[in-house]
């Protein structure tokens, strides 16, 4: 009964076409604005802005960038993490080798870097299908991250390629406090997502996904392969570079080539498998999921540390933490295979029959 | 040009050692249509488990009857408690869940047995053959020798076992088609049980030899990470391709990082052999001895 759409009628073709055609959608998705853009800001802490708000967002845009990727055209990437090290170098080299660079300019002209090496990674695909081509793209993973590392250039020739992000500063105000930064992040996802949401409905999406579900089949039916899939890759690399350069410039300040390796490439795909293929409101749950769960198990085992007084060294701890982790993602696996965006859809029929069992 | 000999052998041997690993892959890949990224994990586990047990003063004759039966267990569990309720999911669901036992197994070794570096002594000493080094002026290890012949003496084990016993010949069925096999009557779980009992005994032996030689440590998990470009090169579901690709893999970046690898600053290891996997891959998208993809609408 909460959730019923008997009764709402479209009356136009705007209406037909609008992204949450349900009112209680819209309503909730208001309710999650409000909260995040009115409320957090007041309510955080410094610490929840830090430490789990801001990466929460940022890895979200880089989970939809993989979704794009993974989940609507159904190419497998392993690559993701050296995709937001090129946004985030990128970045650095735009703002100190142009004068006077706008940094939202900065960003999205990464993110178009970002892209052209994505394309130039994709184009195997048009040949390479499946694990094949997953464990290619392990060849960006680590060919970039080696270039970023060795290439001089890149870091400015600073030792082991670390650079230091330079001051956000958009129009005289400097984001320095982690409410802003926050606030900024937000405003760049919460637009981007929107982005992606209209675009994986559009016709370039549903290409997508035709190539996801069978490319010969697509193929077959007219859609040009080599676009759709070289278009996948160009704007999942988009994303993951604009992600990449807010990790950097919003989240860690001073980064290295290294902090975008395959572990980061692996928690991104987690998210998407966790969160759902294929759903936008999947990336976030997934982001928030992986996000939310070392913090969460350290809680956990400090909690067991002080009351149940186990005398738990700093190792056994954080193999305690892996093997939680693990054995988790293996348990949601199990109990989910389709991701919490699945359990949500699952929640939304029961509600809409709710209080009645059918 | 005997230093052009020496760099290509040594690449080769240590081919053999990545073949190893890319074994263990293959075989779970072939039975289950698993790629089973824990593989490293195993090794690592593997090797800590034997150094661990030696340090009880176990004779090393003890330990590695008692790790291998560890290491079956583990496989066996595997099988039992993370892929049979995943039975029939995508690949990349399945792909996904071995990562996360690849963490599981990783805490899990470094809680038991403590995360500090360990050598571990098999009595093989990683020195130049001195037959060889007198008379054709080239340094080839003792160890990668004994190392490669171990592996081959495995591959030709896992050859007949494939071709010639009951076992083998319903796992080939079970790798065809699942559904037949079961239809014909093959226990289709009897034989995954074993497809990851032995997976875990390959992980016992290339946890030895690479530990061996580059000591036990976290740093054992990447080898699983060499084996992939290996695996691709040869075609995820043959056991020649397993052998061809790592000695493919292992040849050519040694003699890119002996011969490109100054030109471009050193390190190019880490990267290499996937860039010549792709571009292989390019040419033939199915691996050298992969089965031939054939897609129907």
């Amino acid at each position: 009964m909460i959730y019923r759409e008997a009764g709402q009628f479209k009356t136009s073709y705007e209406a037909d076409a609008a992204i949450f055609p349900i009112r209680q959608d819209r309503i909730g998705i208001a309710v999650i604005l409000v909260l995040a853009y009115l409320v957090m800001p007041f309510v955080a802490t410094p610490y929840i802005f830090t430490a789990i708000l801001t990466p929460f967002l940022i890895l979200s845009l880089a989970a939809i960038g993989l979704n794009i990727l993974t989940g609507y055209c159904g190419q497998l990437s392993l690559g993701t993490a050296a995709f937001m090290a090129i946004g985030a170098f990128a970045s650095y080299n735009f703002m100190l080798r142009v004068p006077g660079m706008p940094i939202l300019v900065a960003f999205a002209l990464s993110g178009g870097i970002s892209a052209l090496v994505g394309m130039v990674f994709g184009l195997p695909s048009l040949r390479i299908r499946g694990f094949y081509l997953a464990v290619t793209t392990l060849a960006a993973q680590f060919f970039i991250v080696w270039c970023l590392a060795k290439i001089g250039w890149f870091s400015n020739y600073s030792s082991s390629g670390v650079i230091t992000a330079q001051e956000v500063t958009i129009l005289g105000y400097e984001f320095v406090s982690p409410e802003s930064r926050y606030l900024l992040v937000l405003v760049i996802v919460s637009l981007l997502a929107l982005a992606a949401k209209n675009l994986v409905r559009s016709n370039t999406g549903r290409s997508w996904m035709a190539v996801r579900d069978m490319d010969v089949a697509a193929e077959v039916i007219g859609i040009r392969l080599m676009p759709a899939k070289l278009t996948a890759f160009a704007i999942s690399s988009f994303y993951c570079g604009v992600a990449g350069a807010l990790y950097a410039y919003l989240y860690l300040g001073t980064v290295e080539p290294e902090a975008y390796n395959l572990d980061l490439s692996f928690r991104i795909l987690f998210m998407i498998i966790i969160g759902g293929v294929g759903s936008i409101l999947g990336s976030f749950l997934g982001s928030a999921f992986i996000t939310l769960l070392p913090v969460f198990l350290s809680l956990v085992v400090a909690f067991l540390e002080t009351t149940v007084h186990l005398p738990l060294s700093k190792a056994i701890t954080s193999n305690l933490e892996l093997m939680a982790f693990g054995a988790l993602i293996i348990f949601f696996l199990i109990v989910e295979p389709h991701g919490l965006a699945r359990l949500w859809q699952i929640a939304k029929e029961k509600l809409r029959l709710w209080p009645f069992p059918y | 040009m005997s230093f052009f000999l020496e760099v290509l052998i040594g690449g080769l041997l240590s081919g053999v050692m990545y073949s190893l690993v890319a074994l263990g892959f293959v075989l779970i890949y072939k039975a289950s249509g698993v790629l089973n990224f824990a593989q490293g994990g195993m090794v690592f586990f593997a090797a800590l488990t034997y150094v661990g047990l030696l340090e009880f003063d176990l004779s090393p004759w003890l330990a590695i009857p008692i790790t291998l039966v560890v290491m079956v267990i583990l496989g066996l569990l595997t099988e039992r408690i993370v892929l049979r309720p995943l039975v029939n999911q995508p690949q990349i669901t399945l792909f996904m869940a071995t990562i996360g036992l690849a963490f599981f197994v990783e805490g899990l070794a470094q809680m038991m047995w403590g995360a500090n570096v360990r050598a571990l002594d098999l009595g093989l000493q990683d020195e130049p053959i001195a037959w060889v080094s007198d008379h054709l002026n080239m340094m080839i290890s003792k160890f990668d020798l004994t190392a490669a012949g171990v592996a081959a003496l495995l591959v030709t084990g896992l050859a007949l076992f494939f071709s010639r016993t009951r076992i083998g010949r319903a796992l080939r069925a079970v790798a065809d088609d699942h559904q037949a096999a079961l239809a014909v009557g093959i226990p289709l779980q009897q034989i995954w049980g074993i497809v990851w009992g032995v997976a875990g005994f390959l992980a016992l032996v290339a946890g030895l030899l690479w530990g061996a030689r580059n000591g036990v440590q976290f740093a054992l998990t990447f080898v699983a990470l060499k084996a992939l470009p290996v695996l691709i090169l040869g075609g995820f579901e043959s056991v020649p391709g397993a052998i061809v690709g790592g000695l493919i893999i292992g040849a050519t970046e040694k003699l890119a990082e002996v011969y490109f690898g100054p030109l471009v600053g050193g390190g190019i290891e880490g990267w290499f052999p996937y860039m010549l996997a792709l571009v292989f891959l390019l040419v033939r998208p199915e691996g050298i001895f992969g089965e031939k993809i054939i897609r129907r609408i």
